[in-house]
């Protein structure tokens, strides 16, 4: 449908996910998925051989991509941040080191920086409330952390 | 077939297993609202999403209320449909509903068709008691299409025409809960999607949401400018359905009032699309028999089956889909455009009128006709062979805003030279017509002998798919048809695979045809309506005179005084075509 402009390995790899699940249509869920932990992100073209693969409409594609928040058609920062939005994190300050995050990368949940070093995203809980409010950095677990800390926590990476 | 007694509002209804509560409630004589759920019987066409609410039911036993259209019966249920509790569900779905709609009623191009519109007076909803933000999208207008999101309700009506019905799979919801769409990929615009400009989304569209790109205005703008000659051609599926509009029977024909209708408005000329689809057989029909008569004789260059190409929904669609089959529809012009090429030349001559002074509009059931009369190909140094085309809902309009009493309005005849047809030419309506209509010709001028019987009910019907023999006097031609794009697609693959067995295959893009064009007045899911347009077709054939595309006289004349012989030269020139690969049309544009 659509002029591709990626690399012939990168279609390659697509299309061998798509035969992992038996180009079925019912897979393209777990397609996605899996499509989204090798290349980072759904970009336009990689749904597009995806929807060839599985013989589906490029509108459904899109449609289940922009339906679910865990697909982004925006590739992650080189150090993806998240911060915990979970009860715990929430009531003790979680939201306003996040407001320290957008505010110090120019971002907003979701987005990546303009030098694609950080992205900005929200989790539900990590499993470590004892250390509220956590932020990850990649792998990396940030505890009891303060807006005062997160220009800190960026320059690590700078 | 197992058999599940319940009970509705007090009633003992009896139904087969897997029934709906809705079907089962129907089937009683009981009527259950509903909104996003739409059948059209006999085409296996259903959105049953559940989505709207609007048909909840109280089901004994049950804490939730139950939607009826998604709900299967049960032994010994016992259903009730309109207590207060249930009253008061629907009430509230359709108040939030229109909380987040424009009150555009006034000017709404569904207005008096939309049934969101009609639920409401129903419930007599006089205030709306939620106030809050309203979703809001940008305005996306086709060359054919108009699509308004602000008034869509989410039914997903046209997200089932178009990906399930029709397989084009140009629109799909897209994004989440207050920001969610119906849309094309990467919510482009329809224009640069796979879309055929079918018009089948905005005949099931309940509201606003989807609309025609109406034209009226420039033709009222041409038909007041005295240095222009204004003509008309009326397609034959037009004249079945017209007067539904005005509250006739469904089936009602109107030749006559429509042609009177026309000429009050204005039009110069009112001349018959049916002359330009006996055209088409002449050309089609000389086509078939000479791409048979060299594959018989063993050229295996030549590429069978041949492929009707009258449907400018079916030519985009095969443009997208098929780009390596290019060379196997028939490479006539569809009637529209041959009645165009026709009028701008050979009439235009004729009539001692320039060809920028003319200007050709139609009336089609269609809205992909829209499209097909913008296309380049069909222009000379930039003037159009059509200028403008109009569906009949909005012929409809159009006669009514003049003020025209079109019930008690004298039967008329169409003008000569164009206006001439033949029982043939109106079977192009239904789906089977085209090919029926070729065979009549294709047979005599073949066999050289006269048909005892010009029906061919073996290529009538509705099924989706159909096949039938016809002996050409110990020559047996097998034909295939098709209606519906799925159908299309099926066959198509048929012939990709090399599997195909049929010498000539007629495809139709729409349900039964262009009587259940994107342009036809709303059938609202009621398939008996088709029925009868169908049926109306038929009737106008038997009663014409002559029934067989080559007699008719004009069309001999036609070949006598300026075109010379089907698939001559100058027909070829002015009255055939050539198609393009779309598939690589659709673009991603950078974000």
């Amino acid at each position: 449908m659509v002029n591709i402009k990626l690399s012939d390995d990168k279609i390659i790899r697509i299309k061998d996910i798509c035969k992992s699940f038996n180009n079925e249509g019912g897979e393209l869920i777990n397609v996605l998925h899996k499509t989204q932990s090798t290349f980072g992100y759904l970009p336009a073209e990689v749904q597009e051989i995806i929807a060839r693969e599985l013989n589906v409409s490029l509108a459904h594609v899109y449609g289940v991509v922009t339906f679910y928040s865990f697909f982004t058609m925006i590739p992650k920062g080189e150090f993806p941040i998240s911060i915990c939005m979970g009860t715990a994190c929430y009531v003790r300050g979680g939201e306003k080191v996040l407001d320290e995050f957008k505010r110090e990368l120019k971002i907003t949940v979701g987005q990546t920086s303009d030098d694609g070093r950080f992205s900005l995203s929200c989790l539900r809980c990590v499993g470590a409330c004892g250390l509220a409010p956590v932020v990850m950095v990649g792998e990396k677990v940030y505890g009891r952390v303060a807006p005062d800390m997160v220009k800190d926590i960026i320059n690590e990476y700078k | 077939m197992e058999m599940i007694k319940l009970t509705i509002d007090n009633k003992i209804v009896e139904v087969a297993k897997g029934t709906t509560v809705l079907k089962a409630a129907r089937k009683a004589g009981i009527d259950i609202p509903t909104l996003c759920y739409f059948e059209l019987g006999d085409m296996n066409i259903e959105n049953k999403p559940g989505g709207c609410r609007v048909c909840v039911v109280q089901i004994e036993g049950r804490k939730n209320l139950a939607p009826a259209c998604a709900t299967e019966v049960a032994e010994g249920m016992i259903v009730d449909t309109h207590n207060i509790r249930v009253l008061n569900a629907r009430r509230t779905v359709v108040e939030l509903m229109i909380s987040d709609h424009p009150y555009d009623c006034l000017i709404c191009a569904k207005s008096g068709n939309c049934e969101l519109q009609d639920i409401a007076h129903k419930f007599g909803i006089r205030e709306i008691p939620y106030q809050g933000e309203k979703s809001t999208y940008r305005k996306d207008t086709s060359p054919s299409i108009i699509r308004d999101v602000d008034k869509c309700i989410m039914c997903r009506r046209c997200e089932m025409m178009c990906n399930e019905f029709q397989t084009v799979g140009a629109l799909s919801a897209v994004n989440r809960g207050f920001n969610s769409v119906v849309a094309p990929a990467f919510e482009m615009n329809l224009e640069k999607s796979p879309c055929t400009y079918c018009g089948q989304c905005v005949s099931v569209c309940p509201t606003g949401a989807l609309t025609e790109v109406d034209h009226t205005r420039n033709i009222i703008t041409a038909l007041a400018d005295k240095t222009k000659t204004v003509i008309v051609q009326t397609a034959p599926a037009v004249r079945a359905a017209l007067g539904e509009e005005f509250g006739m029977e469904a089936g009602t024909i109107v030749t006559g009032k429509m042609a009177a209708a026309l000429r009050r408005l204005g039009f110069k000329y009112v001349f018959d699309t049916d002359f330009a689809a006996d055209l088409t057989i002449m050309e089609e029909g000389t086509e078939l028999l000479n791409r048979l008569g060299r594959s018989l004789n063993g050229d295996t260059s030549v590429k069978l089956p041949i492929l009707t190409s009258c449907c400018p929904g079916w030519v985009n669609f095969f443009e997208h889909n098929f780009p390596e089959m290019l060379d196997i529809p028939s490479t006539a012009k569809s009637p529209q455009q041959m009645f165009g090429a026709i009028a701008k030349t050979y009439f235009a001559d004729k009539i001692g009128v320039k060809r920028n002074d003319m200007i050709v509009v139609s009336i089609m059931p269609c809205i992909a006709k829209k499209y097909e009369c913008q296309r380049d190909e069909f222009k000379v140094d930039g003037n159009p062979d059509v200028d403008y085309s109009l569906s009949t809902r909005e012929l409809a309009q159009f006669i009514k805003q003049a003020n025209i009493d079109f019930i008690n309005l004298p039967e008329e005849d169409f003008d000569h030279p164009l206006g001439e047809s033949t029982g043939a030419s109106v079977i192009f309506g239904n789906t089977g017509g085209v090919i029926e209509a070729a065979c009549r010709t294709a047979y005599e001028i073949h066999t050289g002998k006269k048909l005892d019987k010009v029906e061919f009910n073996e290529l009538r019907g509705m099924e989706g798919i159909r096949e039938a023999t016809i002996d050409f006097d110990g020559l047996p031609i097998n034909i295939g048809i098709a209606h519906g794009l799925g159908n299309a697609r099926k066959l198509l693959d048929d012939v990709k695979a090399g599997k195909s067995k049929f010498h000539a295959i007629e495809i139709m893009a729409c349900p039964g045809g262009c009587i259940g064009g994107g342009g036809q007045p709303y059938h609202h899911g009621d398939s008996s309506i088709l029925k009868k347009r169908a049926a109306a077709i038929y009737r106008e054939d038997v009663g014409k005179p002559i029934r067989k595309s080559h007699e008719n006289p004009d069309i001999i004349k036609l070949y006598d005084e300026f075109l010379g012989k089907p698939c001559g030269e100058k027909s070829h020139h002015l009255l055939h075509t050539h198609y393009f690969d779309k598939s690589t049309e659709v673009f991603i544009e950078e974000q």
